[in-house]
């Protein structure tokens, strides 16, 4: 790597130059349909929620600016702070169960054996059903009198009433996304746990190590940048959940798994208040952006360093 | 590169060429009929997916055979429907003729002038109480296109048997009802409360307000006097659906009950609830769930009146209709011309076996085709004999009130607000 620094530090500015277009490198060009795309439909649309969330909008006439009005209501809106408490408890639930099991079961399934590859074939159905099918039909299997919880009651304590709590909801809620997100990420880390080098459990055998001990200190540490990307998939698409709040509690019970995207839902599409709604986007924007950008930051994972260093 | 491939790209450009004069020209035709000043032209007519699409369609079909002016029906799903109308009201693919269910739900286009007034002859072919909510503002902008839906009670006529009782008339009658079946193990209202049913909930608020204040309530609310949810009556009612609930009207886990098949619906049909406050709909929802029992043991009743309040029993809460608009972008000869198909011999019949109780004057003969006669003369009778037909709030209101109101009534249920809470949650609503 150093020589190689050196090696191009040591040649004339112009050969670098003439060098690069004909090189492995592509040139600059090559990105422009990727950003113009990028800036079309991100950038511009962005940019119109910024300045929506400055006017008055109903979606009829034309949005009128107002200032920071719809920003000191923001700042002011229990609601806000509620639903952000409620969009926060429901990322961490999601990570909290998902993580794990799809930890497991993707390591679990990476073997090649005929029946790990069925009951994977299996465990992949949820993912390829739509939201809204499933939504609908968990809200027929939690019915109190004639769905899972009239059968099975010693599970769901007391009257059943799951959707008529906000305990319940949101475990219901947790549990829809969970048995549905699963198998996407279960089959992340089947196919990371798929690249892991079989030499390197060979020595760990040889040195005398269990299985438990093999997944906790090879496949574990290998699985890292999988971890990365499938939390970072987990956070964003928690803080933007919508579907399922909608299809199966509407956020209620009264307004209590209202979450933040719900929220600027209803008060763009029910209310028609635009200009409120584009703050609410505004703000999860930025916390999506700055989430991400945080767990990318702590992870270390922008250095993208191999996990097969050495190998 | 051969002479075949060349010739197939040659075709290729040919064709795109030949496309894109077509879409130019559907443009032009587009704009020309969007300028709405043309009196006869296409007319696009935006309407709900249900099962009156092909009665619908059917006069469609007659009146484009007929004259030069072409409408064209375009069906779209429940879910979204007044959020595309919406945006596109807002925009150049604004429909001619669109389906709604009147009331606040026009209040914004009348406002901004997307809405044409239509002419006051029709009028005269339909029930007064329906043509209500198709005047929005003073403007008649909405004609009755559907069937009306009333909201009463539905009751399991074996367990009333089994019983010994009698369907309420009276608050006292009904409180009283309650505590038979309780005691009997059976849930006395089945109700929806989970939420994306709070609109069944809302059913009682309305018809309390009704019952104890009379209609003039909820009529000056609409017309936008919001202090009146500080009139007493309000809190009044908010205290007896509290009273109701905690004397276990409703079961201990109606939060988590959807309405419908596998919900409250079924419920009634076997006999684990004995009564529903529900629009006349569920009629079709029970027959699906148990045919014989749609035909033998449902019976139904309007709502009780209270003890001491100003509102007739005789009154009545729900959809009063649905109706079509004409916006500004119609071709208006054409669109006016359309709209008196609502009023057909061929319409109304093709309503009435599809279930429907069409609200037109001449209604009531083609009542007997229908498939229950007793049950579709008692929703004629309901409607036609009502003095006031309060149209269903959240419509009445629009979203944009009604969507926080549902909040409020919904937490009221749940037992999160007490009944003052209550009033002054809807109170805060419009500040």
């Amino acid at each position: 790597m150093a020589s190689l620094t050196g090696v191009r530090v040591e040649r004339p500015a112009s050969a670098v130059r003439r060098a690069a277009p004909s090189g492995g490198r592509p040139g600059v060009a090559w990105a422009v349909p990727g950003l113009l795309f990028f800036a079309v439909f991100a950038l511009v649309p962005m940019a119109g929620v910024v300045y929506l969330s400055l006017s008055h909008w109903d979606g009829l006439s034309s949005p009128q600016f107002i200032g920071l009005r719809n920003w000191t209501r923001f700042f002011g809106d229990g609601q806000v702070v509620q639903a952000t408490v409620i969009t926060g408890v429901l990322m961490l639930g999601n990570i909290a169960v998902q993580a794990p099991i799809s930890i497991l079961l993707g390591v679990w399934s990476a073997g090649y054996q005929r029946n790990r590859a069925v009951l994977s074939a299996v465990f992949f159905l949820p993912l390829l059903l739509s939201t809204a099918a499933t939504a609908v039909m968990w809200r027929q299997l939690l019915d109190p009198n004639f769905g899972l919880p009239a059968k099975i009651s010693w599970l769901f304590g007391g009257n059943a009433n799951v959707l008529g709590s906000q305990e319940g909801s949101i475990a219901a809620l947790v549990a829809v996304t969970s048995w549905q997100f699963i198998p996407f990420h279960t089959l992340l880390y089947q196919g990371a746990a798929r690249t892991i080098p079989k030499s390197l459990y060979e020595a760990a055998e040889i040195d005398g190590a269990g299985r438990v001990r093999a997944f906790f200190s090879i496949t574990l540490p290998q699985l890292r940048n999988t971890m990365v990307t499938s939390t970072t998939f987990m956070v964003v698409g928690g803080l933007t959940a919508f579907d399922i709040v909608l299809l199966l509690t509407n956020g209620g019970p009264g307004t209590d798994t209202t979450t933040l995207p719900f929220q600027m839902y209803q008060t763009a599409f029910m209310t028609y208040d635009f200009g409120y709604a584009s703050a609410i986007a505004t703000f999860l924007l930025l916390l999506a952006t700055g989430a991400s950008l945080l767990l990318v930051k702590l992870t270390g994972y922008q250095r993208m360093t191999g996990t097969l260093e050495g190998m | 590169m051969n002479s075949m491939s060349r010739r197939q790209v040659l075709a290729t450009i040919g064709g795109g060429a030949a496309l894109m004069a077509t879409a130019a020209a559907c443009k032009s035709s587009g704009s020309s009929a969007a300028a709405g000043g043309s009196s006869t032209g296409d007319v696009s007519f935006w309407t709900l997916v249900d099962p009156t699409n092909t009665v619908q369609q059917a006069e469609v079909t007659a009146f484009n055979a007929s004259g030069p002016g072409k409408v064209t029906l375009s069906t779209i799903a429940t879910a979204g429907y007044l959020d595309k109308i919406r945006t596109a009201m807002g925009s150049s693919a604004m429909p001619g003729l669109f389906f709604s269910w009147g009331g606040g739900s026009l209040g914004d286009y009348v406002k901004a002038g997307k809405l044409v007034e239509l002419d006051p002859a029709l009028k005269t072919h339909f029930l007064a109480s329906p043509l209500q909510a198709g005047i929005v503002d003073g403007k008649f902008v909405g004609v009755p296109c559907r069937g009306t839906q009333p909201v009463f009670v539905f009751y399991n006529k074996k367990l009333f048997t089994a019983a010994g009782v009698q369907p309420p008339t009276t608050w006292s009658e009904l409180t009283a009802l309650v505590k038979t079946f309780k005691a009997k193990g059976i849930t006395p209202f089945a109700l929806a409360g989970s939420g994306t049913s709070s609109w069944t909930e809302l059913m009682w608020v309305e018809y309390l307000v009704d019952r104890v204040a009379g209609p003039g309530l909820f009529q000056k609310l609409a017309a936008g006097d919001w202090s009146q949810w500080k009139d007493p009556a309000v809190l009044q009612a908010a205290e007896m659906i509290t009273e109701l609930i905690s004397s276990g009207a409703f079961g201990d886990k109606f939060g988590s009950v959807n309405y419908g098949a596998g919900g409250t619906s079924t419920l009634v049909a076997t006999g684990r609830a004995a009564m529903q406050l529900m629009g006349s709909w569920d009629y079709a929802t029970l027959a699906g769930i148990d045919p014989a029992f749609a035909a033998n043991d449902l019976g139904y009743v309007a709502f009780p009146s209270v003890e001491g309040g100003k509102g007739d029993i005789a009154n009545v809460v729900g959809n009063p209709t649905n109706y079509i608009s004409m916006t500004t972008a119609a071709a208006r000869t054409t669109a006016a011309d359309f709209l008196k198909s609502t009023y057909s011999d061929a319409y109304v019949q093709g309503l009435v076996k599809m279930g429907e109780i069409p609200v037109t004057t001449t209604a009531q003969q083609a009542l007997s085709a229908a498939s229950d006669p007793a049950y579709a003369n008692f929703q004629f009778d309901l409607v036609s004999k009502a003095p006031a037909f309060t149209q269903s709030w959240d419509q009445a209101l629009g979203s944009t009130l009604a969507t926080p109101m549902l909040t409020a009534i919904q937490k009221l249920f749940n037992g999160q607000s007490s009944p003052q809470q209550f009033v002054s949650a809807v109170l805060a609503i419009q500040s």
